[in-house]
C-alpha cells in the first residue's frame, strides 16, 4: 500500500499526462491539428468528461441514469450566462463553479424522489428530468428561448479543457478508490447487504448522482465557451444517449474504457462525417455487435495502471 | 436488563404469518440457538431483526447505552449502526470486490475521513486506508482467509465464502452477531472449524450471538439456550439438554432426530 501522495507510480502518471499533453500540443503547434481536428479533438474531450461522469453514477454506483445531458445543460447556460457578462478567464472560472453548484442542487432535488427507484424506473424518470430542464431553459427569458444563446465569447481552449479533463478524472478515480467509493461499489453489488454493513443508500447514491452531475456541468460550461453557440435542441434525449453509449461500450465501471470508447467513436464520427445517414447505420451496428460479443463492454470493469503494468512486466 | 428484547413481534405476508407473537431475549455474552423447520420463519426473525423487514406488529427493544430503544421498522443501516450485524443463508457478499474490501466496506461507518480528503488523497486519506486495512487483515486472520485478501469475493469457495460472511460482519464492530446457517453446504471439517470459530469470537471478542443452523450437532455442541420457531411461532425455549426432550419439539420435527 502506498503511503502517500508522492511516490513512483503517481509520478508515472503524471508523466504520462504531460508527455499526452506536450504532444497534443506539438501537433497543434505545427499545424497537423488544423481548426476542423481541433473541434473534434474538443469533443472527444469533453465527452470523456461526460462519459466518466455517467460511468460513476452506472459503473460504480450502479444507478442506471438517462438524464445526463440535463445536468450538461445547467452547466452549459449558467456558465455562459456568466460568461457573457464577464468575459475573463476569472468570468471562466467563475462560470465553472457556479454551474458546478447550480448543477448539483439540480440534480439533488432530481435525486431525492428519483433515487428511491429501481432499474427501468429510476432510467425513465431520469430521463423526464432532464427533458423538463431542457424544456424550463426553452421557456426562459433570460436563456432566450429555443433560438439559445449565441456570441458567447470563447474563453476555452484546449489546455483549458485537457486540465478539466485530468481533474475530472482525478477526482472520479480517487473517489472511486476511497472508502466512500467501496460504499457506492457494495450498493451496486448488492444493496441489501450494503445496509446491513451500515451504508446509508440514499447518502451514498445521491452522493454519486451529485458529484456526476457537477462534472457534467463542467463539461457543458466548457462547451459552451469553446463552441460559442448553445441551445436547447443540444441537451435532448440524444446526447444522454451518446454519452450512455461511450459508457457502455467502454465497460460499466471501467474510467479507462470510458476514455478508449470516447476516442474511439469520436474518431469513428469524424471519418463517417461525410457520410451523415451512413454514420447512423454504422453507429448503430457497432452497438449491436459490442452488445453480441462483448456485453461487459470493451474492458469490463478492468482499469489501466502502472502497477498492474510492472506486475505483468515483472511476471 | 435484557441485551435484546422483543415482545409480540409478528410479521405478516399476506395471509401468511411468517412470524407470530414471538418472545425472545438477548442477554450480553450469549451463545443462542434458533432452530426450527424448513419455513419455520428464523430469517424472517432476523429480518425483523436487523431491519430488512418492518414488523406487522409488536416491539423490538435494544439497550443502547443504559435505556431501551425501540428499534422495530428501523432502517437496516441504522440498526447496523447500533450494534448488529448479520451473515445472509443465500450468502450475499459484494462478488466483484476483493476480499479484504468486503471487510473494509463494513467499516465504513466509522470512517474519519471526508470527501475531500478521498478527492486530494490528504494525509488523513492514507491514515485511515490504513486502519482499516489492518483491522481488515486481523479480521481475515480469524477467519483464516488472510491468504486471499485480493481474491474476487466470488472466486472463493462456498466454504470460505460463509467464512468471509462472518468476517464482514465482525468488522462493523457488532455487540450482537447473527448467523444464518453458517455451516450450510459446509463438510464435516469445516464443520468442525466453524465451530471453533464461533466459541472464540463469542470468548475473545464478547460478542453475544444468535444463530440459526439445521447442524444440530454444531447447535447442540455451542449453544448455551436454544430457541424453536415452528409455523412462526416460538414452541420451546431451554437448554439444549431440555429442548432434546421437549415433547412438541419432537412433535415439529416428526420424529426426525434431535
Ligand atoms: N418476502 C417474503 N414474501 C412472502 N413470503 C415470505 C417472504 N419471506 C419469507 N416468506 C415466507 O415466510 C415463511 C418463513 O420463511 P423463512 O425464510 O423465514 O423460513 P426459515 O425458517 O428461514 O426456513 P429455512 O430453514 O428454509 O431457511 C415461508 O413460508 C416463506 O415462504
Ligand atoms: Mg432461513
Amino acid at each position: 500500500m502506498n503511503k502517500g501522495v508522492i511516490n513512483k507510480l503517481n509520478a508515472c502518471w503524471l508523466l504520462l499526462i504531460i508527455v499526452i499533453y506536450a504532444l497534443i500540443q506539438g501537433l497543434i503547434g505545427v499545424g497537423i491539428l488544423n481548426y476542423y481536428y481541433q473541434i473534434t479533438l474538443i469533443t472527444i474531450c469533453l465527452n470523456i468528461i461526460l462519459a466518466i461522469s455517467l460511468n460513476l453514477v452506472i459503473g460504480v454506483c450502479g444507478q442506471f441514469s438517462l438524464g445526463h445531458a440535463g445536468f450538461m445543460c445547467v452547466g452549459a447556460y449558467v456558465g455562459a450566462l456568466i460568461v457573457q457578462s464577464n468575459p475573463t478567464i476569472v468570468g471562466l472560472i467563475i462560470g465553472l463553479v457556479v454551474g458546478m453548484i447550480f448543477s448539483g442542487l439540480v440534480s439533488l432535488i432530481v435525486a431525492i424522489p428519483v433515487l428511491r427507484l429501481r432499474g427501468d424506473y429510476l432510467a425513465i424518470a431520469t430521463l423526464g428530468f432532464a427533458e423538463i430542464i431542457r424544456i424550463i431553459v426553452q421557456n426562459m427569458e433570460i436563456t432566450k428561448g429555443a433560438s439559445g444563446l449565441t456570441n458567447i465569447p470563447k474563453m476555452t481552449s484546449f489546455t483549458i479543457v485537457y486540465i478539466a479533463l485530468v481533474l475530472a478524472l482525478i477526482v472520479i478515480v480517487n473517489f472511486g478508490r476511497s472508502s466512500h467509493g467501496r460504499a457506492c461499489i457494495a450498493i451496486r453489488e448488492d444493496e441489501i447487504a450494503a445496509e446491513a454493513m451500515g451504508i446509508n443508500l440514499t447518502r451514498y447514491k445521491c452522493t454519486a448522482f451529485v458529484i456526476g452531475a457537477m462534472i457534467a456541468a463542467v463539461a457543458g460550461t466548457l462547451y459552451a465557451t469553446y463552441f460559442r453557440v448553445i441551445k436547447p435542441d443540444i441537451f435532448s434525449f440524444n446526447k444522454s444517449i451518446d454519452i450512455l453509449v461511450i459508457v457502455v461500450f467502454g465497460g460499466m465501471g471501467s474510467m479507462t474504457g470510458s476514455i478508449i470508447a470516447g476516442i474511439v467513436l469520436g474518431l469513428i464520427n469524424m471519418f463517417l462525417q461525410p457520410y451523415a445517414e451512413l454514420r447512423m447505420i454504422f453507429y448503430a451496428i457497432s452497438i449491436v455487435l459490442i452488445m453480441i460479443f462483448r456485453p461487459q463492454g470493451l474492458l469490463g470493469t478492468k482499469e489501466f495502471t502502472f502497477s498492474g503494468l510492472r506486475k505483468k512486466g515483472g511476471k | 436488563m435484557a441485551l435484546l428484547q422483543t415482545k409480540r413481534l409478528t410479521r405478516n405476508f399476506g395471509g401468511l404469518a411468517a412470524v407470530s407473537d414471538v418472545n425472545l431475549t438477548l442477554e450480553d455474552n450469549e451463545l443462542v440457538g434458533l432452530i426450527g423447520p424448513n419455513g419455520a420463519g428464523k430469517t424472517t426473525l432476523f429480518n425483523l431483526l436487523t431491519g430488512v423487514y418492518e414488523p406487522s406488529k409488536g416491539t423490538i427493544e435494544l439497550r443502547v447505552g443504559k435505556e431501551m430503544q425501540s428499534i422495530g421498522g428501523m432502517k437496516a443501516h441504522k440498526v447496523s449502526q447500533l450494534g448488529l450485524a448479520r451473515t445472509f443463508q443465500n450468502i450475499r457478499l459484494f462478488k466483484n470486490m476483493k476480499v479484504y474490501e468486503n471487510v473494509t466496506l463494513a467499516m465504513h461507518k466509522d470512517c474519519k475521513y471526508g470527501l475531500l480528503s478521498a478527492f486530494l488523497r490528504l494525509p488523513s486519506f492514507y491514515k485511515e486506508e490504513q486502519r482499516m486495512y489492518d483491522k481488515a487483515m486481523e479480521l481475515l486472520k480469524l477467519v483464516g482467509l488472510d491468504s486471499k485478501k485480493d481474491e474476487l469475493a466470488k472466486n472463493l469457495p462456498y466454504g470460505e465464502q460463509r467464512r468471509l460472511e462472518i468476517a464482514r460482519a465482525m468488522a462493523t464492530n457488532p455487540t450482537i452477531l447473527f448467523l444464518d446457517e453458517p455451516a450450510a453446504g459446509m463438510n464435516p471439517q469445516e464443520t468442525h472449524d466453524l465451530t471453533e470459530l464461533i466459541r472464540k469470537i463469542k470468548e475473545e471478542y464478547n460478542m453475544t450471538i444468535l444463530l440459526i443452523e439445521h447442524d444440530m450437532s454444531l447447535v447442540m455442541n455451542v449453544c448455551e439456550r436454544i430457541y424453536v420457531l415452528d409455523y412462526g411461532r416460538m414452541i420451546a425455549n431451554g437448554t439444549p439438554e431440555e429442548i432434546k426432550h421437549n415433547p412438541r419439539v419432537i412433535e415439529a420435527y416428526l420424529g426426525e432426530e434431535v
